[in-house]
């Protein structure tokens, strides 16, 4: 019997290591290695020409934008669908996960209906000059979009779980309501509030596909990182697409240390 | 500071939870609110408290009413069953924190903070973070927590409702002697009717949203207003109509006029008491507190054929 549960063990180990290796270790490594291939020059220079500065730029600017906005609005409406009692609290929290359920895709042709130069919304904006859609407004918007649930999602269960008493205890030694939250109720779920911010980081970073609905993917001036690879590797450059690739994968693994180290805090 | 409190309703989605309560505490008296869990006590503690409006009625301290005063312009001071620590502050900081959003000089806090670490027996533990404390030590620390602001009006929800037989004993002496020097009117609910017969001055018998008597510990155990809080406030038998309280029996070996026959089925010595179970001959059971000197004197043992004499009955209009 014991050789038998430690065959079935080992046997376990072996298909669960397998299948991340095939799918996950083995793949990003490839790239790591087509990279560096023939020595760091060619991919340092890769990723220094201008359009790939400008695509490493235009990402940071999306994350830049795109994470505090849904931090703040995040924060907030966790704390409206937990302490709130208002009519449409569940429905608003079901709309609120509509960015997981929907195809990127589907999102960014939605955007353009609405914000194109002839949607309903972007039309008074085209009027005016502004153009939305193709362009980093529309870009920014639907990385918003895509990033949206991560904060509520992360801060609701935390803003359950402390309950209210210990708001209403700052309540009563005389805390205003605005004092309550900065002392007390950011404090209690900072931790819920730092996932998602880092959650919705690596999304931001990665995100492709609305973006590269909405971009209409003009080198140097509506491609991001994300695009920038994908271009590159349209266009045979696959020592670009690479480099650009690992620049990603470093950006993400910084986010999922983070997230790492994080845990670790948590529990102490 | 007195406290009055009229005619207050509150229910919660169709609940009732108060049913025109009236209740008026003296200034600098110790009241407990007592009564089963879902009665409504709690909620009545939260209304004058300012943490739930009442759907109708008014809340007076001294008289003027602060029924529509939010919770931070009350002056109340709020004790938590589960203690409500801030669990990123030290003890220090949880205990200065209304006197911080009072915006006071450092040295004043610092010195007022001292004086409650002192008073609650947690000068040691300043720098500790809540989590570090045991929960007698949490609880001391949201009292002193409470009192740094000098309250008006001191509110305990079942203070002591989370902590073990001996802690809560502790802490209960150590809250009446707390009373006596710092004389602020205070107010605790509970559940525990020995607790509230010890600690207070005067007793609130809530029962179903409503408040069954009001009176001080011996009125309540002595003159009940109805079979609830006779049953409530100690053990009851009944003989027929009437009710009696187990240690106003007493036991007879010869009949007796106006004495009942009775069969005891148990005898359980307990320290110095002695709880006999006897049946009358219909079965109904009487249970009976005897004292151990009687029990010794008449032999009282299971099987034995006694008879009931009874000193003091109540009887309430059905």
């Amino acid at each position: 019997m014991p050789s038998s549960s430690r065959t079935s063990r080992l046997t376990l180990r072996f298909l669960a290591l397998g299948y991340l290796a095939a799918l996950l270790a083995i793949p990003v490594a490839m790239v790591f290695y087509r990279t560096f291939e023939h020595g760091i020059g060619p991919a340092w220079e890769a990723v220094t020409t201008p359009p790939a500065q400008h695509a490493f730029w235009l990402t940071c600017l999306m994350v830049a934008i795109a994470v505090p906005l849904n931090t703040i609005f995040g924060v907030g409406l966790a704390l409206a669908i937990v302490r709130g009692r208002w009519r449409g609290k569940t429905l608003v929290s079901a709309i609120v996960d509509l960015p997981f359920a929907v195809s990127p895709v589907v999102v960014g042709l939605a955007l353009i209906l609405v914000y194109g130069n002839r949607g309903w919304i972007g039309s008074v904006f085209a009027d005016n000059g502004i153009r939305i859609i193709f362009s980093t407004p529309g870009m920014v918007l639907a990385t918003i979009f895509v990033s949206l649930p991560f904060v509520v999602r992360e801060v609701v269960p935390v803003l359950r779980e402390i309950g209210t008493d210990q708001e209403e205890a700052a309540s009563t030694l005389g805390a205003s309501g605005v004092q309550t939250f900065w002392r007390i109720t950011l404090p209690a779920i900072r931790w819920g509030v730092a996932y998602g911010v880092i959650l919705t980081t690596a999304r931001a970073l990665g995100e492709f596909g609305a973006v590269a609905v909405v971009s209409g993917k003009i080198e140097g001036q509506t491609e991001t990182m994300t695009l920038f690879v994908e271009q590159r590797f349209q266009a045979f450059d696959l020592t670009g697409a690479y480099a650009a690739s690992v620049v990603l994968a470093l950006l993400a693994l910084a986010v999922i240390g983070t997230m790492t180290l994080l845990d670790r805090r948590k529990e102490m | 500071m007195a406290i009055d409190v009229r005619n207050v309703s509150k229910s919660f989605n169709g609940f009732q939870a108060l049913e025109d309560v009236s209740l008026s505490v003296p200034d600098g008296s110790l009241t407990a609110l007592l009564g089963r869990s879902g009665g409504g006590k709690s909620t009545l503690l939260r209304v004058i408290a300012g943490l739930e409006a009442p759907d109708s009625g008014d809340v007076l301290f001294s008289g003027e009413s602060v029924t529509t005063l939010a919770p931070q312009e009350r002056g109340v001071g709020f004790v938590f069953q589960h203690y409500a620590a801030f669990k990123h502050m030290t003890v220090r900081d949880n205990i200065a924190f209304g006197l911080k959003i009072r915006k006071r000089p450092k040295v004043e806090v610092r010195e007022r903070v001292d004086e409650l670490l002192a008073l609650v027996h947690l000068g040691g533990w300043a720098d500790r973070y809540p989590a570090q404390l045991s929960g007698g030590q949490r609880q001391r620390m949201a009292l002193a927590r409470a009192l740094a602001v000098q309250p008006r009006v001191l509110l305990l929800d079942k203070p002591f409702g989370a902590l073990d037989a001996t802690v809560r004993k502790e802490l209960r002496d150590w809250l009446r002697k707390l009373h006596d020097e710092v004389h602020v009117t205070t107010i605790f609910v509970t559940h525990d009717q020995e607790e509230a017969l010890e600690v207070a001055q005067q007793v609130a018998v809530i029962n179903a949203g409503r408040i069954e008597q009001t009176g001080t510990p011996d009125d309540l155990y002595e003159q009940p207003a109805n079979p609830f809080v006779m049953g409530f406030v100690g053990p009851v038998s009944r003989l027929g109509a009437a009710w009696v309280r187990p240690h106003d029996i007493e036991v007879l070996e010869d009949e007796e006029d106006g004495a009942v026959q009775a069969l005891i089925e148990r005898v359980a010595r307990v320290g110095f008491e002695v709880r006999v179970e006897a049946a009358l001959g219909d079965g109904t059971p009487v249970p009976i507190l005897a004292t151990r000197q009687q029990a010794d004197e008449l032999e009282l043992h299971a099987g034995q054929i006694v008879w009931l004499r009874v000193h003091r009955t109540r009887e309430f209009a059905a």
